[in-house]
């Protein structure tokens, strides 16, 4: 096979989830088209919710596309085949069985024999850095070395392709910084017959430091909004003039349209995102810092707050919602709200984020609005869930609604009982109280 | 079940036996004797209504004890080859799930004498002139007081099995056999081990309404300590008595050592956690086990031959078998549900016609009415005592639980007491009724939550030792006493565990209301008016009709207490008191 023919192909890739009694279906994918060629690490870098784990168990033939092809060596993928192995976030480890039997799980699926099977497993183990522990169960492992386990079972079976689904994100940062140095040596040693890894993540840094190209998702609904060619060299230098242009310039593509697009959807469907008012406040804080005075560097902010792109984005967009900032080309400013916010003191603050709300969200004063109408000042969850489920899925009509709640109370615009699932007027405390 | 324990290469060959092959080869020849001899009893010459003599003497017992234990074996297996294909079928099919599950529920609501008294004449004309017939409706018996619960355990199991796995498994193409004993059976193993060892003690708790079966006034006493227990008190022999009870504790003991400590020991590596705990149960048996060479051998036999057949089978099949499809049930036609409502709908309404003149040829209204009557006071009863039970047993149990040495050493001891029948005290509770001339309709009662009470206690002990350490210490470091401490912190933590207890209790007490409400001591017979005294008389005249009926209306009681009653505190539970 020559070096220009690809390994993987995706065509126009559609993931839509059906829901009873729904009008429309909800898009989680949309149009995906890329190709993965051999001798190159390719990373798929999105927000939390643009569906980039659903892409990997489509590409990997555990859940079927809607609409569209995945291609592997040119034959459709409609069930999982041998040539493709995945590296799990949660690792994935069978805890009953020891770590050559984790290891050696994909080959007796394959039916290779006994003694093949030991030679192959126990060359895996002794690979990614793991003999001695053989016998060891995971749960005497420690995180790093139960993750290695993932990789010697993917690898054992002699994948084309390794997918990488957050493979690092549930490590601590040295061991994570570890694995992943030892993994690249494998790879540019050509150590494993590997020949090509498509990884998805969160970390910006993390592709960076890996990746030979990488496809930048949009959410809601996930498709690729960009790919960017990376050309450095390994050993990479995460402090180097050339990797930081990079990183800035990844910001810059991400919030070139991602923050404040939906503002297009605008109604009582918007997609509020799952960011907490302390949360608000501390990157609010750090905006305000002199060193900043106001416009902040989005990777400098997110260096200073220790925040992925999973966490940091979700905030980035509330504060844009609420109008307490702006964001643009990888910048973030503060509004003047924002900074009327951010002087207030508490009880005031509150005041100020419930006026935001009325104004800026319209699920808010939707909620509102209808507890006012009715006569004794109560309304059940379950109408605006299902009013919410009108344009969202069930899982994501209760975290927006759940999101609603925490801003809501943090204002005190209208009180929520979690027992009865019923939002009213009154203050918290003042009703009959709970049993 | 040779794929789990730890994997031997049969390299291991040439090695001699070792000291712990020299323990355990006889106690292996020995049992394998037992089997042989039990066996053979089993299926002497009989003819039906003939009298089995059973002897007092206590040289007996030990062979009554195989031959009861070899009954419960064989209903063990079937329980498990049971527990595996109805747990399957379940999550397979979300149509097969809809009446598969509570189907379920009514089955663990029949009492056993329901069951016995249907199925014995057609087990007897299945094996005519032989005993297997009526040990085959002994085997049935206790197999249905075993299977339902630990179907339930599987499926559950089933249900909750992380989705990470699965996808490893699908990935890497198990087949569904592989899929089953690498991932299904393991994850499952805990909940089924404490399960089984609850079904067996259930058996014990029947085990004299099992083995001496009256139908049509005719009565059959297989050999087996509970026809002892039945003679000895037909024969008021209190030494016998005695005899009996010391028997049994000694049986209990045994296949606790040998049996059910190793299965605790065993299944623990099979927990879903990622820490290892701090004290993981011992048994020294396992430990024999695992140190004896040629029983690895053993089984490592089976492991062996699969890898010398499976390529053959491998060539044999070219295409991989379709994924099995699991949870994949969003996608639904409408009208393949109408349809299938339907005809469950359909053949609902035509069971219901059908047992309605079933049992309208015989029974008149009046009698229907008195049934459900009959239902209330057990209803009643079952009610009262749960209430008394949980008054007793919640602080007893938090009190223990908080004790962790002492909570420790709980489980054999709450599994002996809830294998002990209730027809041993019988001697005991009769004479005191009748000495003392007390109302057996109150009296008598005590006896239906002998045997499941102590799930309460167990699962509330099981339940406070669980409390987080910080909730103790927060609790001790804001000086909450007395009431306070209880009514905030203990109550409300062991409550989701006091649950799964006294639906337990409660359900059990109902089907032991069965042998509870019927008390007797050499001739003097008590009774107390209810619906598990009902069917018990049915059964001995033989009544079909009536017999169902009784079963119909204690089934429908049970069922809609456990909806309206349990299942709604359940899900209070789950919302309000979990800790996540």
């Amino acid at each position: 096979m020559s070096d220009t023919e690809t390994l993987l192909e995706l065509r126009q890739v559609n993931k839509r989830f059906v829901a009873t009694d729904r009008r429309e279906d909800i898009v989680v994918l949309q149009n995906i088209d890329f190709s993965l060629r051999p001798g190159e690490i390719v990373a798929i870098l999105g927000r939390s919710g643009c569906g980039k784990s659903t892409l990997l168990r489509i590409i990997c033939g555990l859940i079927p596309a809607s609409d569209g092809q995945v291609l592997y060596r040119d034959r459709p993928v409609t069930q999982p085949v041998a040539g493709i192995s995945m590296v799990f976030q949660t690792f994935g480890l069978f805890p009953w069985l020891t770590v050559l039997e984790n290891v050696e799980l994909g080959l007796e699926a394959q039916g290779v024999p006994v003694a093949e099977r030991r030679q192959r497993a126990l060359a895996a183990i002794d690979m990614i850095g793991l003999d001695g522990f053989e016998s060891a169960y995971p749960k005497e492992l420690s995180g790093g070395m139960r993750q290695r386990v993932g990789f010697a079972r993917a690898l054992v079976v002699n994948p084309d392709v390794l997918l990488m689904d957050e493979a690092f994100s549930a490590l601590d940062v040295p061991t994570s910084e570890t694995l992943r140095g030892d993994l690249l040596d494998l790879w540019l040693e050509r150590q494993i017959p590997t020949r090509a890894i498509l990884m998805v993540s969160h970390s910006i840094e993390e592709t960076l430091m890996i990746a030979d190209r990488l496809v930048i998702l949009d959410s809601n609904p996930g498709r690729v909004k960009a790919e960017l060619p990376i050309n450095l060299k390994h050993p990479r230098d995460y402090t180097s003039p050339a990797f930081r242009r990079l990183v800035e310039r990844v910001y810059e593509v991400m919030t070139a349209t991602a923050v404040g697009e939906q503002r297009a959807v605008a109604g009582i469907g918007y997609r509020l995102p799952s960011a907490h008012v302390a949360q608000l406040l501390g990157v609010l804080d750090e905006i305000s810092h002199p060193a900043y005075q106001g416009l902040a560097d989005l990777s400098a902010l997110a260096n200073a707050l220790e925040l992925e792109v999973d966490d940091l984005f979700p905030i980035l967009e509330a504060l844009q919602l609420l109008d307490f900032a702006q964001v643009a080309d990888g910048d973030i400013h503060l509004t003047l709200h924002g900074q009327a916010f951010l002087d207030a003191d508490i009880q005031r603050r509150k005041v100020i984020f419930g006026e935001h709300l009325l104004k800026r969200v319209p699920l808010a004063s939707h909620i509102c609005r209808v507890i006012d109408e009715r006569s004794n000042q109560r309304a059940p969850e379950s109408r605006f869930l299902r009013e919410l489920e009108d344009h969202l899925s069930e899982d994501e009509a209760e975290r927006v609604l759940q999101v609603m709640i925490d801003w809501g109370r943090y204002a005190e615009l209208f009180a929520y009982d979690y027992d009865s699932g019923v939002f009213s007027a009154e203050n918290p405390g003042e009703g009959p109280t709970a049993v | 079940m040779s794929e789990p324990l730890p994997s031997v290469t049969l390299t291991a060959w040439p090695r001699l036996p070792n000291r712990w092959d020299i323990l355990l080869l006889p106690l292996v020849f020995g049992g394998l004797f037992l089997l042989a001899w039990g066996g053979h009893q089993m299926t002497a010459p009989y003819t039906f209504g003939a009298e089995l003599p059973i002897s007092l003497d206590p040289a007996m017992l030990p062979g009554y004890a195989l031959r009861t234990v070899l009954r419960m074996a064989i209903a063990l297996a079937c329980s498990l080859l049971f527990t595996f294909l109805y747990a399957k079928a379940a999550v397979g099919s979300r149509r097969a799930e809809q009446i598969l599950i509570p189907l379920l529920d009514i089955l663990q609501s029949v009492p056993i004498l329901g069951f016995l008294s249907i199925t014995v004449l057609w087990f007897v004309q299945l094996f005519p002139g032989s005993l297997l017939g009526p040990e085959c409706a002994a085997i049935f018996a206790i197999f249905t007081s075993q299977a339902w619960n630990m179907a339930f355990s599987f499926y559950y199991s089933l249900r909750m099995l992380p989705k990470d796995l699965y996808q490893v498994a699908n990935l890497y193409q198990l087949s569904a056999w592989q899929r089953f004993w690498k991932l299904e059976l393991p994850y499952a193993m805990p909940g089924l081990v404490w399960n089984t060892m609850m079904s067996v003690s259930g058996g014990w708790f029947f085990v004299v309404a099992s083995e001496a079966i009256t139908v049509s006034d005719r009565t059959v006493l297989l050999p087996g300590i509970g026809s002892y227990i039945a003679v000895a008190i037909e024969q008021r022999d209190l030494a016998a008595v005695g005899y009996a009870i010391l028997a049994m504790l000694v049986v209990i003991l045994i296949t606790d050592q040998l049996l059910f400590r190793p299965l605790v020991a065993w299944a623990d590596k099979f927990k879903f956690e990622f820490a290892a705990s701090q004290d993981a149960p011992q048994s020294w048996f396992l430990e024999l086990l695992r140190r004896s060479r040629l029983l690895q051998l053993a089984m490592a036999l089976p492991d062996w031959l699969w890898e010398r057949i499976r390529p053959l089978m491998l060539r044999r099949r070219k295409r991989r078998l379709p994924l099995p499809k699991l949870r994949y049930w969003r996608r639904v036609d409408p009208w393949l549900d109408v349809l299938w409502m339907t005809v469950l709908g359909g053949a609902a309404v035509a069971s219901i016609v059908f047992l309605a003149r079933f049992v309208s040829t015989e029974v008149s209204e009046a009698e229907v009415a008195h049934v459900f009557l009959l239902g209330g006071y057990t209803f009643a009863r079952v009610v009262i005592l749960t209430l008394l039970a949980s008054l007793i047993w919640v602080p007893v149990g938090v009190w223990i639980g908080l004790r962790p040495r002492l909570a420790q050493h709980s489980q054999p001891l709450v599994l002996f007491l809830s294998a002990f029948p209730a027809n041993l005290l019988f001697p005991v509770v009769v004479s005191f009724i009748v000495v003392h001339h007390l109302d057996p309709e109150i009296w008598l009662s005590p006896l239906m939550i002998l045997g499941t009470q102590w799930y309460i206690l167990f699962n509330v002990i099981a339940g406070a030792a669980a409390l987080p350490n910080d909730l103790k210490e927060a609790a001790a470091n804001l000086g909450l006493r007395g009431l306070l401490l209880w009514r905030r912190v203990l109550l409300p933590a062991v409550f989701p565990s006091f649950l799964t207890g006294g639906l337990t209790a409660s359900g059990g007490a109902w089907n032991a209301s069965v042998v509870a409400e019927v008390a007797s001591w050499g001739s003097t017979t008590l009774t107390a008016s209810g619906i598990g005294a009902y069917i018990a008389e049915q059964t001995v005249r033989g009544d079909h009709p009536r017999v169902a009926l009784g079963i119909a209306v204690m089934s429908l009681y049970v069922v809609l207490f456990n909806r309206l009653f349990w299942k709604r505190l359940y899900a209070f539970a789950q919302r309000r008191l979990a800790f996540d």
